[in-house]
Formats: structure tokens, C-alpha cells, sequence
């Protein structure tokens, strides 16, 4: 059985048919790429995924487990976890605690123990710390630790959201166009990590990009979204040549 | 060695606030026994603990939690009247002093954070600053209900009226406790300034120890990305709501200590209305926002200020509304947000392409 399942998944904004009849298939370590031109409704799937945005109509199953209507902290706890195209970190905190944060289900102590520091707050605190410096050190980001957010450079920054999108330990990881503003080398090396993640972790990823090197080089599969409608889906090689797909997209 | 270098930095600072309000406090006690402060200020040092932990209390709603409140009077209100009712209703019942007033102390902040709740369940599950306009609402709507509460109390039990003191038809053996626009008089005063510095450094102890705490953290995601908290799991809702009921609690604490110090106790604009929001917004603002020492510093500074310069105090409400409006247009106005967004972006940009 696959991961996810999506069937017949559409929304309208007003009058903008913006996701129509859509479907989707991923199975469990599967490398997965969502392309599609600018406003194609890539965005949207995922807020869709995530609970973001209600469905008008679908089926949205996550290990079977239909997730349609529930609401998007649900939905993370029920094992999904993403990025954003526009970065979205907690600025004001420092690099771990953005890490930290995305613990927060996992390493649980209620707030008066935190208030009043009983025992077991130094051991969650503890256990989080190392939790969240072993996970900054595979995203190399564990040198700024300390470092605000905000501070960082745009492509560690793009890497911090992956890192505390894991931390949240998802069965999926989708991930908004990761390679957005990043530099050639940059996008190789998040190349590298994507698929380090995807083995050390087994993780299942979804990903939405517009660098066809990223998508060609770590796809494994493809589904193109033209117009809110999926085009053509498959394995990545047999879809960056089908003759719709480079007329819809990649011949512009 | 890196994470405890971490912890140790958080506790430094911690301690240096703890030492910077202790060493104040001895300060002062040297002074007053030097004979050096006059009877004037020595009467404002209750009130000025009161208004510490209001600016200490507010900080967290404002700078940890991210939303406005302009009605952090309101929750003062109702920890003073609701405490100063009971201590003068158990003055024979309890007699020593530091029991009833422990009691006064946690029934003003219960009935503040209660309040508190009340307020944050419908204002703070709506996405937008509504926080702001039910809060002030909420201030002014407590202080004129206070101002027509009767309550007296006779042998028969407890009397209430919304009209005069004459229409709770107390029996000879009676006694009017809350008495409308003239308040609760007789009040035991129990607060005293060595309380009151205690009471900052409990407040403190909660404020700082829950900012640097799982559910601190969840809270100051909230505040800067709400979107990406809940996309991570983090009920937004429930450490809003808790963050704020915590805030009103302790505004609550500020309540207890300043009705305990007074010999009448009265809801008027002055001490429970919008005007005293706003002050203590100010002391928040520029102490700066989000900086817990600051809002003591600031509270410390604007209370006694205006006592030792009194030809200044003409120009106190001139530059305090100058000062924040500036800092209200700069921080909350969607405009000056959106240009500071683009600034922020275009330098984020521009850092880029030189890399
Ligand atoms: N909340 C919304 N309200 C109205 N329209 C929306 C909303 N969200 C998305 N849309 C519209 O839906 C369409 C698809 O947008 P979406 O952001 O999903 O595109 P995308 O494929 O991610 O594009 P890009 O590659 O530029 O990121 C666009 O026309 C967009 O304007
Ligand atoms: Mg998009």
C-alpha cells in the first residue's frame, strides 16, 4: 500500500479552479517531485496535504488513514511535516530552539515543571538538546546553534526549516521549492543532504522545484501540475521526456 | 561544553535581573533609614512594585506572546477589588496578617486569570488583532461595573445591589463592604515594600523560567511565525490562551499589592482605566519590547522620574503620548510593517548576491 493516497482532490478560490480532480500515489521511501509552471496549484497541494486549506471534494489517505478535515497540528502529528516556499522560521529564536520547537511533541513536561525546573525539566531539556544538536549536525548547522534565525544566510536557513520540519519525526516530508534562491553549489549540496535524509532517515519526499537539475537528479518520480490538473505522473526520466510535459512546461 | 555554556548564559542573565531588583530594594533600604527619600516617593514604592509586575506581566502578553493588550488594567482591577473584598471580609477570621494576605494574593490572580481566560477564548482564536479592542472593552467595562457594585454583608449573609447602598437592605448589625463609586474602604494594609519586592522577584521567577521553557518556546513560535507553529504541532490556540491568562494572573498579583496599600480602594480612570494601560504599555515599549529588565527599568524610571523633577511633570503625558504613538505607528501599523518587511527583504536580497 502506498504512503499517500490521494484521489479526486480539487478546491476553488472563488472562482479560480485552482487544484481539479487530482491524484497521487507515493510509496514509503520514495524520492517525489511535484512540477509544474508558475501558479500551477503546486503550493496549494500542499496546503491542501497539510490542512491548510480544506478540500471542496477528495480523499486525502496517509497510511491509509484518511486525513481530510483534520486540522493542520493533527495532521502533523499524524506524520507530516513541510516546508515553505516563503521561509517561515521563528526568527527571534535561536537556531536550536527552532529545532526545538519542532520537538515539541516528542519531548513532553508541562508547564509547571518548566516553571517551577523539577527534575524533569533538566532531563527533557536535556534529552532535546542532544536530540536537536544530532539533527543540526547532519544539516551542518550545528556550529550555529546559538545564532538567531534571522541571522542566518538564506540557504541555512532553507536547510533549518528542513531540519525542524524532521524534528517533528514525519512518515512524510514535503518540501516547497528547497532550492529557491540558492547558488549552484548550494543546490548541489542540498541535493546530497535531500538524499542523505531520505536514506538515513527512510523518509518519504515530496518536494515542489522549478531547478530541473534538482528534480532530474533526485526524483525518482514525477507528477506535472498544469492548470491545477495533473498532466503526466511517473518515473522522472520517462516524464522530463514526454511530449506534452516539454510543450505545457519545459519548452517555454 | 557548547550547551552548557547556553544554560549558564540564560541563568547569567536570569540572576543579573534577580540581583539588579535585590540590589535596587537595598538601595532604597539604606536610603530610607539614612532618612535620604522623602515621605513622597516612600509612598510611591508600593505602587511602583504594583506597576513593575503590570509592565513585567504585559511584557509577556506583548513581547513573548506577540499580541496587544490595552486593557491590562482591567485584570489589576480585578485582583485588587476582588482581593481587598476578601481581606476585609476575613480581617477578624484570619488574623495574621501574612496568611490572609497569601490567600488575597492567590484569590486576586485565580480571579484575574479567570478573567483572563474569559477575555482570550473569544479574542485570541480569531486570527488578527482582536486582542487589542476586546482587551480595552474589557478594561473599561470592569471599572464602571465596579463603580456600581454594592455589596454589604449582615447577619443574614452577603447583600448585593447594582443601585445604592441603601437598597441592599442591610440589618442595624450590617456593614456595606463594597460601596459603589466609593469603593472598599478599610482595607487592611498589608502590602508593604519588602513584599512587594518579593512579589517582583515570584513574578519574575515565573515570567523568565516559562519564557525559557517548552512551553516559553512554543509560545515565542507562535509569535513569530503562527503558521509554521502549527505546522510543526503546536497548539496555538492553548499556549496563547496560557500565556495570557498567566499575564492577567500576575497583572492580578499587581492588583492585590496596590488595593492592600490604600486605605480606600476606588475604580477611577486614573489607577484602573485606559490611562493607566496605556502607562504601563509605555513602561513595556520603552523598556523594550520583549525585554523583561527593561520593563522593570522602565517602570522604575517613569514612576519616580516625575517625582524627583516635578516641573517635568507637566511634559510627562506630552512625551509619553509622543513617544507612543512613534512606537506604535513604527511597531503595529500594517504600513510600517509592510516597509519594514521590504527593507528586511531587499538587505536579505542584496547580502545574497554578494555571497
Ligand atoms: N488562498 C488563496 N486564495 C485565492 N487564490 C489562491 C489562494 N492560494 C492560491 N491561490 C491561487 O491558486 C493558484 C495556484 O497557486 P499556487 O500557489 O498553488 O501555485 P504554485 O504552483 O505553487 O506556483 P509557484 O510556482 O509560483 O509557487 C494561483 O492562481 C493562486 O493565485
Ligand atoms: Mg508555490
Amino acid at each position: 500500500m502506498a504512503l499517500l493516497e490521494v484521489k479526486n482532490l480539487g478546491i476553488s478560490f472563488g472562482g479560480l479552479r485552482a487544484v481539479n480532480a487530482f491524484h497521487l500515489n507515493i510509496e514509503k521511501g520514495c524520492l517525489y517531485g511535484l512540477i509544474g509552471p508558475n501558479g500551477a496549484g503546486k503550493t496549494t497541494v500542499f496546503n491542501l496535504l497539510t490542512g491548510v486549506y480544506r478540500p471542496d471534494e477528495g480523499i486525502i489517505l496517509l497510511d491509509g488513514e484518511n486525513i481530510v478535515g483534520k486540522k493542520t497540528i493533527e495532521i502533523n502529528k499524524t506524520g507530516i511535516a513541510r516546508t515553505f516556499q516563503n521561509i517561515r522560521l521563528f526568527k527571534e529564536l535561536s537556531v536550536k530552539d527552532n529545532v526545538k520547537a519542532g520537538l515539541h511533541n516528542h519531548y513532553r513536561y508541562s508547564t509547571l515543571e518548566g516553571i517551577f525546573r523539577l527534575p524533569n525539566y533538566y532531563k527533557k531539556e536535556k534529552e532535546m538538546d542532544e536530540k536537536a544538536m544530532k539533527l543540526l549536525s547532519v544539516f551542518d548547522l550545528d556550529q550555529e546553534a546559538d545564532t538567531l534565525a534571522a541571522n542566518l544566510p538564506y540557504g541555512k536557513q532553507r536547510k533549518l526549516e528542513i531540519t525542524r520540519a524532521l524534528a517533528t519525526n514525519p512518515k512524510l516530508l514535503l518540501l516547497d521549492e528547497p532550492a529557491a534562491g540558492m547558488n549552484p553549489n548550494e543546490t548541489k549540496e542540498l541535493m546530497e543532504t535531500i538524499r542523505f535524509v531520505r536514506d538515513t532517515f527512510d523518509m518519504t519526499i515530496l518536494l515542489i522545484e522549478h531547478d530541473m537539475k534538482l528534480v532530474s537528479g533526485i526524483c525518482e518520480k514525477l507528477t506535472v501540475l498544469n492548470f491545477g490538473e495533473a498532466l503526466c505522473e511517473g518515473d522522472a526520466s520517462d516524464v522530463l521526456h514526454d511530449p506534452e510535459v516539454i510543450k505545457a512546461y519545459l519548452g517555454e | 561544553m557548547r550547551r552548557m555554556k547556553k544554560i549558564n548564559k540564560t541563568t547569567k542573565s536570569n540572576l543579573i535581573t534577580y540581583a539588579i531588583v535585590i540590589a535596587l530594594f537595598a538601595a532604597v533600604q539604606i536610603l530610607t533609614s539614612a532618612g535620604a527619600i522623602s515621605s513622597l516617593l516612600q509612598g510611591l514604592l508600593v505602587p511602583l512594585c504594583a506597576y513593575i509586575i503590570l509592565a513585567v506581566s504585559l511584557n509577556l502578553t506583548v513581547g513573548i506572546l506577540g499580541e496587544l493588550s490595552l486593557g491590562h488594567a482591567g485584570f489589576m482591577c480585578v485582583g485588587a477589588f476582588t482581593s481587598a473584598f476578601f481581606s476585609k471580609c476575613t480581617a477578624e477570621l484570619i488574623p495574621v496578617a501574612g496568611v490572609r494576605y497569601l490567600f488575597a494574593l492567590l484569590i486576586g490572580a485565580a480571579a484575574a486569570g479567570l478573567c483572563g481566560i474569559l477575555v482570550g477564548i473569544p479574542a485570541l482564536r480569531l486570527k488578527g488583532d482582536y486582542l487589542a479592542i476586546v482587551t480595552l472593552a474589557f478594561g473599561e467595562i470592569i471599572k464602571n461595573v465596579v463603580n456600581i457594585l454594592f455589596i454589604g454583608r449582615d447577619s443574614e449573609g452577603f447583600h448585593f445591589s447594582t443601585k445604592d447602598s441603601l437598597s441592599l437592605g442591610l440589618l442595624p448589625d450590617g456593614e456595606v463592604i463594597v460601596n459603589g463609586p466609593q469603593g472598599i474602604t478599610g482595607t487592611p494594609k498589608d502590602s508593604t515594600f519588602t513584599v512587594g519586592v518579593i512579589l517582583i522577584l515570584v513574578t519574575l521567577f515565573i515570567v523568565l523560567n516559562l519564557i525559557h521553557s517548552r512551553s516559553g518556546r512554543a509560545i515565542m513560535a507562535i509569535r513569530d511565525n503562527r503558521i509554521a507553529a502549527e505546522s510543526i504541532g503546536i497548539n496555538v490556540t492553548k499556549y496563547k490562551l496560557m500565556a495570557f491568562s498567566i499575564s492577567a494572573a500576575l497583572a492580578g498579583v499587581g492588583g492585590v499589592i496596590y488595593a492592600h496599600n490604600l486605605a480606600t480602594l476606588t475604580a477611577q480612570p486614573k489607577n484602573f482605566g485606559y490611562n493607566m494601560s496605556i502607562m504601563i504599555l509605555v513602561f513595556v515599549v520603552l523598556g523594550g519590547i520583549g525585554n523583561i529588565r527593561g520593563s522593570i527599568l522602565a517602570a522604575i524610571v517613569l514612576t519616580l522620574l516625575p517625582e524627583l523633577l516635578r516641573g517635568l511633570s507637566d511634559y510627562r503625558m506630552l512625551i509619553y503620548a509622543v513617544v507612543l504613538i512613534a512606537m506604535m505607528l513604527f511597531n503595529w501599523s500594517p504600513k510600517a510593517i509592510e516597509w519594514r518587511e521590504r527593507h528586511s527583504a531587499k538587505f536579505k536580497r542584496k547580502k545574497q548576491k554578494e555571497v
